[in-house]
């Protein structure tokens, strides 16, 4: 296929070949901005074609530069940078999880003015910076990531600034998430003062030595303690949850439904490098953190969900809860020095993930595709008798709701068995049993939804339903892929697994 | 020795400066206890070699973050009363938080303290520490580097985006149809017949 002999120069690009997608949405992005301003239409019909351009693009990139390198690792950048089977399938998810944000939330933003060039400028360089995060492999690379991804985030919960919900949510999503940064930072640089690299390859390599150490291993615990918090921090589990709720309630719409869904897959690639690929030999002590992470959240999540009225309220304390099922996964890895559970674990908690964020984006689509000009979407009372006003629309929510209780046969169901069943091989039976229970205080609250929209009759004051095809269409294929998925639960999972044993 | 002396001096200035930064009353005065730690902890990076660093915080944070940061508290109307409100009703929560924090970081922390490795040595006369730094950024690091860049440009989107606002009621001059005025424009001549008094 490749000529024969080739000048220095197309080695050089050749072996930059995994990082073309990151290069190709950088110089894009770059791009759109430019064009962005000389788009006239309000509805900003170009940069919409040119963004999802890029998106495609980056997508094709990404499966060139998997086909390529097949299950090989490639390290760049002078070891910065890593391109695995699990960076390139969170990134495809990613890609995934934007575009169908970019759709869903077109006509909410327009309607409210908010639809501006720079929502989407901000949108894709916060996807930079989960893929940076995602391909990380330095401890620099994942700080750079993320704070790449928060800034992003900060200024896309603060775009409706004449609102003072959103923007007091966005001063406090800014000021916590700098201080869970500043957490994680310092966990870094006690583990670098302790390793003496910041190379997460490196990192485990000596963490192997220096854990024998009693002193060595006081340190190394002391980072860990603060970048389980920092971690912990961005994936919103409890005790570090008390952004989540204020910032989904009070963003915009169509934001929350960014800020909960592909973030999330960056958050879970943040855990793996940082626990899985550089401190597994420290697992007994981060093990037992991310029990009592996982259990706090999963009973303050479900509980307190019951007692909301705003359903964007409540699905967020839904997001703390099953980021604590998310953690249940992660931390059977390896139990009591019992190794042979690890990929079947990690590979349950990545399944999960995907398919939290499949359920997240179909959601928030929702409420946002129900939100019309002048009305939002986001009481309770709002959904009653949703069935009798659109049947379709009724159907696609319950199937998003079966599959975040976590009913048969949609993808929810499976994935809480994945990570569930995980617990049960590792020996935690106890906890298995626990998160039981707490999925079934959590039922309780998505079924109520369920009998507002089939068993209510409409208020007075129901708004109609915007009809608008493309984002109906986008909603009814994302439902109609978590009752596939739950049913044809394989594939999807042996890609998590081949992904987790790449690693 | 001598070194050493220094070392715990400026320390302590900043220790006091950097409590006095959350103590402090007045915000002015906060940050300007602020730029007195910023000042002491270059002073340390300079005990350490480290003179590009020391120098760029200094030129960097003193000479313009924190400048434009007491611009920025001078012209905010802060109201100190409510900014307290609900301060002695957390002290216990803070205290004890903090205070954890504190017996953990001493408890780990214990034993390194008089076992810390010694200063570095004095490099040659000729070595020169930007040129290094330098070195290392642009081979090494260039891939974080560009990502700090994308960093800074965003940082450079969100504020215009957040705060550019195309007011129609504001007025403002126009110097290019300010030059290309016409007399027309301006002055128009009225006939009228002569009038008798």
């Amino acid at each position: 296929m490749l000529p024969a002999t080739l000048s220095p120069a197309a080695i050089a690009l050749l072996d930059h070949l995994p990082a073309l997608p990151e290069v190709l949405l950088l110089a894009g992005t770059c791009a759109l901005m430019i064009v962005d301003l000389f788009v006239k239409s309000e509805r900003r019909d170009a940069t919409f074609a040119l963004a999802y351009a890029i998106l495609a693009g980056c997508a094709l990139a990404t499966l060139f530069a998997l086909t390529l390198a097949g299950f090989d690792k490639y390290y760049l950048f002078n070891k910065l940078f890593v391109a695995d089977l699990m960076s390139h399938l969170l990134k495809l998810a990613a890609y995934i999880a934007v575009a169908l944000a970019l759709a869903y939330s077109r006509r909410y933003l327009y309607d409210r003015g908010l639809l501006k060039g720079e929502f989407i400028s901000l949108l894709l360089f916060a996807l930079l910076g989960m893929m940076i995060m995602m391909s990380a492999n330095s401890f620099l690379t994942l700080y750079m990531g993320l704070e790449l991804l928060s800034l992003c985030l900060y200024s896309l919960v603060a775009l409706n600034r004449d609102s003072a919900v959103s923007t007091e949510a966005a001063m406090k999503y800014f000021v916590l998430g700098a201080l869970a940064s500043g957490m994680l930072l310092y966990g870094m640089s006690m583990i670098y003062g302790a390793s003496g690299t910041l190379n997460i390859g490196e990192v485990s390599r000596q963490v192997g030595n220096l854990s024998a150490n009693a002193s060595e291993r006081t340190i190394l615990v002391f980072g860990l303690v603060f970048m389980i918090a920092g971690v912990a921090f961005k994936l919103g589990a409890a005790p570090f949850h008390m952004w989540v709720p204020d910032v989904y309630q009070g963003a915009p719409t169509a934001i929350t439904l960014v800020i909960g869904s592909a973030p999330k897959l960056a958050a879970f690639a943040m855990a793996i490098r940082l626990l899985v690929n550089g401190l597994l030999d420290m697992a007994v002590d981060w093990q037992q953190m991310l029990v009592v992470l996982s259990i706090a959240s999963m009973a303050i999540g479900n509980i307190t969900a019951i007692a909301q009225t705003n359903i964007k309220r409540m699905l967020a304390y839904s997001t703390i809860a099953h980021m604590g099922f998310m953690l249940l996964g992660l931390l059977s890895g390896v139990v009591d020095g019992n190794w042979l559970n690890k990929d079947d674990a990690y590979s349950a908690a990545m399944f999960y993930t995907v398919v939290y964020v499949l359920m997240s984006l179909g959601a928030f689509g929702m409420l946002v595709h129900l939100s019309g000009r002048g009305y939002e979407c986001e009481r309770l009372e709002d959904l009653k008798g949703l069935n009798r006003r659109s049947p379709w629309h009724a159907f696609i929510m319950l199937i998003l709701m079966f599959s975040l209780a976590g009913v048969p046969p949609t993808a929810g169901f499976y994935a809480k068995l994945s990570v569930i069943y995980a617990a049960v091989a590792a020996g935690q039976i106890w906890l298995a049993v626990v998160a039981v229970l707490l999925s079934l205080v959590g039922a309780f609250y998505y079924l109520r939804v369920v009998k507002l929209m089939y068993f209510d009759e409409p208020a007075g004051d129901a708004q109609a339903i915007p009809d608008d095809r493309m984002p109906r269409m986008l909603l009814s294929a994302n439902g109609l892929a978590l009752l596939a998925l739950g049913i044809m639960p394989q594939p999807l999972m042996s890609l998590c697994f081949a992904a987790i044993k790449g690693l | 020795m001598f070194e050493t002396v220094l070392f715990y001096l400026f320390a302590a200035i900043m220790l006091v400066a950097a409590l006095r930064v959350i103590t402090a009353r007045n915000p002015v005065h906060a940050a300007m206890f602020l730029v007195l730690a910023f000042f002491t902890a270059s002073a340390i990076w300079l005990l350490l070699r480290a003179e590009f660093l020391a120098i760029a915080l200094l030129l960097v944070y003193v000479g313009a973050v924190m400048v434009l940061f007491l611009f920025v508290v001078m012209m905010l109307d802060i109201n100190i009363e409510r900014l307290r409100e609900g301060f002695w009703k957390n002290l216990p929560l803070a205290i004890l938080v903090g205070g954890v924090m504190m017996v953990e970081m001493f408890l780990v922390l214990w034993g390194r303290v008089f076992g810390v490795a010694p200063g570095p040595t004095a490099r040659p006369a000729e070595y020169s520490n930007t040129k290094e730094l330098g070195r290392v950024l642009y081979t090494d690091y260039a891939f974080a580097f560009e990502i700090a860049a994308v960093v800074l440009l965003v940082a450079i989107v969100s504020a215009i985006a957040l705060t550019l606002r195309r007011r129609k009621d504001t007025r403002r001059q126009v110097p290019a149809e300010q030059i290309r005025v016409r007399r027309a424009d301006r002055v128009r001549l009225v006939k009228m017949p002569s009038e008798k008094e």
